[in-house]
């Protein structure tokens, strides 16, 4: 235990690593950067505080969300991560405004499909009532046709034989 | 001299100097807004942040700090780094969405699919 080497924090902070140290736990002595840069931007103090004001099982989360912060914070020191929510919510909303115009669109072409289809099945129906229309009128005229015949075979062509046409039978 | 300190000097309870790094974005009548880059960041770590930025930026990075603090006073857990993790599932959700319409619409489209959804004779 007194050969127990400091944390990251203590060793920065030069001074003894005490038993239960709130830093220990999340910032291990082989990673010195990792303390550097959360006490560069949010400081040792603050940071003490934060962790101790939450439950334990939730400190390791915030001093991971707090890194990433920090390091932000470093990179860009006018935005932060405030750059990158910025970045995020114009990507979220460009792709949801494409997602309106891809529905939007489907929408159309089911709606014209449909359209098509309709319009393919009256033209069915109207064919289908057009040939049945040609064949009963076929059958019809084909029937009438044979009953005209079948009476110019029963006329009497003796009766036009009874009277003569230019009158010869008066010369003698 | 009293009504003249800015927030900041105000919370500190000191002298509010002609030069003064924090007066231009922390007005007096707004005591919250340096009460939270206090809480989270400290006065002398926005200090140093302000000074070491040229003039023309330091409004909107006194704005961020603002908000970051404000957003880690909120969510003591994850803070900012919350809300990023959100908006990178509402991109992975909405690019899986749109994935799928496009493939929809594609689909749609094929001449095989109008076939298929024709009459029979």
């Amino acid at each position: 235990m007194g050969g127990a080497s400091p944390c990251a924090s203590c060793k920065l902070l030069r001074r003894r690593c005490a038993k239960d140290c709130v830093f220990a736990p999340y910032f291990p002595s082989d990673d010195p950067h990792k303390f550097a840069i959360v006490h560069k931007v949010f400081g040792a103090s603050n940071i003490s505080k934060m962790l101790q004001e939450l439950p334990v099982h939730q400190r390791g989360d915030a001093v991971s969300s707090l890194v990433y912060e920090a390091n932000a914070r470093a990179r860009d020191p006018v935005y932060g991560c405030v750059g990158a929510i910025s970045y995020l919510q114009s990507q979220v909303s460009q792709l949801q405004m494409q997602l309106a115009v891809a529905q939007a669109e489907i929408v159309c072409i089911q709606m014209q499909q449909d359209h098509d289809q309709q319009q393919h099945n009256i033209n069915q129906l109207m064919l289908a009532a057009d040939e049945h229309e040609k064949s009963y009128f076929l059958h019809n005229n084909f029937l009438n046709f044979s009953s005209a015949t079948a009476n110019v075979a029963n006329v009497n062509y003796d009766s036009f034989k009874k009277e003569p046409r230019y009158g010869h039978d008066m010369v003698s | 001299m009293n009504s003249s300190r800015c927030a900041a000097c105000k919370h500190l309870r000191r002298r509010c100097p002609s030069d003064c790094i924090f007066a231009p974005y922390f007005p007096s009548n707004n005591p919250r807004r340096f009460a939270y880059v206090h809480k989270i960041f400290g006065a002398s770590n926005v200090g140093k942040i302000l000074q070491d930025l040229p003039v023309s930026y330091r409004g909107e990075a006194a704005n961020t700090l603002c908000y970051e603090a404000y957003c880690r006073i909120k969510d003591p857990v994850y803070g900012c780094a919350g809300i990023v993790d959100q908006l990178n599932e509402q991109l992975k959700v909405a690019e899986y969405q749109l994935a799928t319409i496009k493939a929809a619409i594609t689909t749609t489209l094929q001449p095989s699919y109008l076939l298929d959804q024709s009459l029979p004779m």
